[in-house]
């Protein structure tokens, strides 16, 4: 007990860090999830694709080390390129895996199978294939292998114990600015109200006119992007990250675009105040743990499900 | 178009008059002409060749089926017999050299593949029979392999005793994680069993007792029942079975291992058959098919759901403590997420709910991969990309149940169908209720 | 039927449920005797099918209680409401559409079932015995409601009428006191219905209390020994057949409803 209260800000810091990118992840399950009904397994993959392309930038670039707004170009370049890797392949997933078993109506355990299937192909894609090919980097278990350094550490904050270094920082805000604009994209345009149409009642928004092919592409087009832009963020960190998105989106509320986010902050911070107190090989095991306790008082989620009602 | 399929399958029987096998050929065909259309103009060759071998097989499982139904008692008893026989001699070395050119054949047969089709058989109870999914499988598979480490090196205790503990065990973590997790709802059911799974790895992979990364090594072998030989006569001897001592577990011969499996197979199919054909299975396939309704024609379905659980768990510990009997040494990284989805993949691809269907796609998913060692690089690569094409063109599997297949087929069964065009019957039913 | 000392099998007190601020039904009471056909009537929306949600268990009344042969019931668990003799139909046909019409009756059967996991593993004898008895009884209840020629076809691919008998053969597999009928008729043919009204009769005939939504007015005069009616959640009256039929605030219900409903 004692760990966790010496170790309370960096934790604090730390898990916000980690808990925006998880929040960015997320988001891509939740939409997905919300419009579609379905977990896609895949959106790791995209992730990594995300994190694959912005190595590749990296790598091209031969940067030094970098600080201050010079770090912040940097990573809205890798943003950009990232994005539009997640964001394409995110469409095209689509394309190839659901939309043939979206069209025949198939059941939903076909459509998660086939999830599992696209996952495990992209992942073995890039782990045996791109990678070894590519970056001349030794394979191992399909996640990259180094991490690529850039970034020239220092403090924007040093209150005491409350430090903030400047990439968590920029991690923070970057991801809470990218909400900020994903939330107004949902509520105040068109397309926004599209999405949440579908999500409500797919059979009433066709007949009001919702062109759901179109619907379904932006979003998986937006959590691609989203799940770029935590790529090129997460350039910067480097830790295995997994399913455990799905599992903050879960934790928020499936379909709950705020829940993922909350659900996001919770499970980052939650997953490193476990790991003050029981050491960090269970961080994992605290993640997983706190989605079943929640989940066994509350069904839903923390916040429930909301993109969609909860259909009993 | 399943109507149609189902349609021409009842009109075989009821004529009693044998259609040629063109005519099977000709129908499987314009099949999987007819599910090639869907796929995008590019894929259409492809998906066509793809999914032909699948409808000629599932054109003569249906065939197959009905002469089966048509079969008097003892002609089953004779085609069990025959097939426990054919069980028995399949470790023959003269198919070995076919069936497994780089590794032991009778080894290869206990495991991937009879731990599989026994890992298939206990999962199907769950996804199949029960409509529930599991992604966390593997944990019992963990379970059962761990107490039977752990018992026998640390507490000495014999294989013999240990496999009904260890079933125990499994079927114990199997309530207590149903009984927090099995009133929700079918996708967060999946994550949390994705997550026990995950937990359950940890977890071993951070305790010290049982060895942390490293695992436990030194597991004895079950001890030798009898050191009696297979008599060099026939049969046997043309089978090359002659002088196996079927019954005595050491390092080299894989046979008693298989046999032990065999054993466990066998009698787990009894088992999961006659619950099947019993009220539980007629309640499974109630909640499968609508839970709300199930539940009010007097099915207890939390109590279904449960049992359906516990029975799946004891299952995979059946074949974790078989499997560590064996091994010598176990490691947490042999228990990942990729084998939950690679049984789960089995069941599926075999035709979850169909017993034989899923021991097809076991054998499947356990032998293609270690035959077709030249692909062995790409092999995950490859079984991820067919997961993907098959629930485009072939969701119901390769030997579906019939009423699975449709189900599938019209996206009920438990989980309903992939929304957004049109809302499925899932829906609908749930929607009803609270009207 | 006219005796008042004949027992009161299912009674509401003073129910209500509400739905967020939606109140689907005000502060109802009801009862039903034993051996009647009691009709719930009232424009669409009214609450009828809410009241069978929260007989049944599916709901639990936001207020009030329900008794069943003396015993109260609100909050009880599905099955157990079931178990203790109340069983109903869909609205909406819900059947085991991929089982066999004989397969969902034996569900039904199963309710009053005592074989466990093991008996039914093991293939014990009296596993078998019910086995035998649970097919036996659902041909005969295939054979009661008219649709014996039926037996081995998939639910779903049986004719419409068809779904709704085979329906009401498996709640009375249930053995039930107490049968929920929601909407038996819609989407009937007159002939249809004049046999179904025959099939009602015969129900009650066995000793069976029966609790009626239908919409077909006809139907529902020639059958009911007494009448309720709900419009917007309140019961707004109560009495037999002829009463119904010349009560004023009944008649306004319905004219006004296409008027006021939503
Ligand atoms: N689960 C629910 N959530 C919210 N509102 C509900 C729910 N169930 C019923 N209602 C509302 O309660 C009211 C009564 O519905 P109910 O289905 O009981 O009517 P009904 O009399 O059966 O109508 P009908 O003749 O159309 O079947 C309706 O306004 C309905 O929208
Ligand atoms: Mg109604």
């Amino acid at each position: 007990m004692s760990s966790f209260i010496d170790q309370f800000w960096p934790s604090t810091i730390d898990g916000l860090s980690l808990g925006a990118i998880y929040a960015l992840i997320a988001l891509g399950y939740t939409m997905v999830y919300g419009v579609l009904r379905l977990i896609n397994f895949a959106h790791s993959e995209i992730f990594m694709i995300g994190t694959v392309a912005a190595l590749a930038v990296l790598i091209g670039i031969d940067t030094q080390l970098l600080g201050g707004f010079t770090l912040i170009g940097m990573l809205l370049l890798l943003a950009v390129v990232a994005g539009v890797f997640s964001g394409g392949s995110a469409v095209a997933l689509e394309y190839v895996a659901y939309r043939p078993l979206r069209r025949h109506g198939a059941s939903r355990l076909a459509a998660l199978i086939s999830a599992i299937g696209a996952s495990i192909f992209l992942q073995q894609l890039f782990a045996r294939v791109i990678i070894p090919e590519y970056f001349n980097l030794p394979e191992e278990k399909g996640a990259l292998p180094i991490q690529h350094q850039f970034v020239e550490r220092f403090n924007v904050v040093a209150i005491g114990d409350f430090v903030v270094s400047n990439d968590k920082f920029v991690i923070i805000v970057g991801g809470i600015a990218m909400m900020v604009v994903l939330d107004l994209i949902v509520n105040r345009t068109r397309l926004g109200r599209g999405i949440r149409a579908t999500a409500q009642d797919p059979e009433t928004a066709v007949l009001m006119g919702v062109n759901i092919d179109r619907i379904v592409t932006a979003t998986f087009l937006i959590g691609g992007v989203m799940a770029g832009v935590a790529a090129a963020l997460y350039m910067m960190r480097f830790e295995e990250l997994s399913i455990k998105a799905f599992t903050a989106a879960v934790l928020g509320g499936i379909g709950n675009l705020r829940g993922a986010l909350l659900g996001g902050f919770v499970l980052g911070l939650l997953e490193f105040y476990g790991s003050s107190i029981f050491g960090s090989e269970w961080r994992d095991v605290v993640a997983f743990s706190i989605l079943v306790l929640v989940l066994m008082f509350r069904p839903t989620g923390i916040l429930g499900e909301s993109l969609q009602q909860a259909r009993a | 178009m399943n109507t149609n399929d189902t349609k021409t399958a009842g009109t075989k029987t009821v004529g009693g008059k044998t259609t040629t096998a063109q005519d099977m050929l000709g129908a499987a065909a314009a099949r999987a002409r007819r599910r090639a259309e869907r796929a995008p103009k590019a894929l259409r060759l492809v998906t066509y060749l793809l999914v032909l071998p699948f409808e000629t097989l599932g054109g003569v499982g249906e065939r197959f089926r009905d002469w089966w139904g048509g079969l008097p008692g003892y002609g089953r008893w004779t085609a069990y017999v025959l097939l426990i026989l054919g069980a028995i001699a399949l470790p023959s070395p003269r198919i070995a050299s076919f069936m497994s050119p780089y590794t032991d054949w009778p080894t290869l047969l206990f495991f991937p593949i009879g731990g599989y089709i026994l890992l298939a058989l206990g999962l199907n109870v769950v996804v199949g029979m029960a409509g529930l999914l599991d992604l966390g499988y593997v944990a019992f598979f963990a379970i059962g392999a761990y107490t039977m480490a752990v018992l026998a090196t640390k507490y000495g205790w014999g294989f013999w005793e240990i496999l009904p503990v260890g079933i125990v065990i499994t079927a114990l973590s199997g309530l207590i994680l149903g009984a927090p997790t099995l009133r929700l709802r079918g996708d967060y059911l999946a994550i949390v069993t994705l997550g026990f799974g995950e937990i359950i790895r940890q977890t071993a992979r951070n305790t010290d007792y049982i060895g942390g990364p490293n695992g436990i090594g030194g597991i004895p072998h079950p001890p030798t029942l009898t050191e009696w030989e297979i008599p060099d006569a026939e049969p046997f001897t043309s089978f090359g079975l002659a002088g196996v001592s079927p019954f005595q577990y050491g390092a080299l011969d894989g046979r008693p291992y298989y046999y032990l499996m065999l054993l466990a197979i066998v009698l787990t199919i009894i088992f999961v058959k006659r619950l099947e054909n019993s009220r539980v299975g007629r309640a499974w396939a109630a909640i499968r098919e609508d839970e709300d309704a199930a539940e009010l024609m007097g099915v207890p379905t939390f109590r279904y759901k449960l049992a359906s659980f516990a029975i799946g768990a004891a299952i995979g510990g059946l074949a974790g403590v078989i499997y560590a009997g064996q091994a010598v040494s176990i490691v947490p990284a042999l228990f990942t997420f990729i084998v939950s989805a690679t049984i789960l993949a089995a069941v599926v691809l075999g035709g979850s709910g169909n017993i034989p269907g899923v021991m097809l796609g076991a054998f499947l998913v356990a032998w293609i991969p270690e035959r077709v060692r030249g692909l062995q690089d790409y092999r995950i690569l490859m079984f991820g990309g067919v997961l993907v094409l098959l629930m485009a063109f072939r969701p119901e599997g390769l030997l579906p149940s019939r009423r699975r297949k449709a189900e599938l087929a019209e996206g009920t069964g438990g989980m309903g169908s992939l929304g957004a065009e049109v809302g499925g019957p899932g829906t609908q039913a749930a929607a009803e209720v609270n009207k | 039927m006219s005796e008042t000392t004949t027992s009161k099998i299912l009674e509401l007190t003073d129910v209500t449920m509400r739905f967020g601020g939606v109140v689907a039904v005000n502060q109802v009471e009801l009862h039903v005797r034993e051996g009647e056909i009691f009709a719930l009537i009232g424009p669409n929306g009214a609450g009828k099918t809410t009241v069978f949600n929260m007989v049944t268990g599916v709901y639990r009344p936001t207020e009030g209680h329900v008794m069943f042969g003396g015993q109260r019931i609100t909050g009880m668990k599905r099955f157990k409401v079931t178990k203790l003799g109340i069983a109903r139909t869909f609205q909406n046909i819900r059947l085991f559409h991929n089982m066999t019409a004989l397969e969902n009756v034996m569900v039904g059967a199963d309710a009053h079932h005592r074989t466990g996991l093991a008996g039914a593993a093991l293939g014990l004898p009296w596993h078998r015995r019910e086995e035998r008895e649970g097919r036996s009884k659902g041909r005969a209840l295939l054979e009661f409601v008219g649709i014996a020629h039926r037996v081995d076809e998939a639910a779903k691919n049986l004719p419409y009428g068809d779904q709704r008998r085979l329906e009401i053969a498996r709640a009375l597999a249930t053995d039930p006191r107490l049968l929920l009928l929601d909407e038996p008729a819609a989407g009937m043919n007159p002939v249809e219905k004049e046999s179904l009204q025959a099939l009602i009769k015969k129900i009650r005939d066995t000793g069976r209390t029966v609790l009626l939504i239908e919409h077909d007015m006809s139907l529902v005069m020639g059958i009911s020994d007494r009448i309720a009616v709900l419009d917007f959640g309140e019961k707004i009256a109560e009495g037999l057949p002829g009463e119904i039929q010349n009560n004023p605030r009944v008649i306004e219900a319905y004219l006004g409803a296409p008027a006021d409903a939503s």
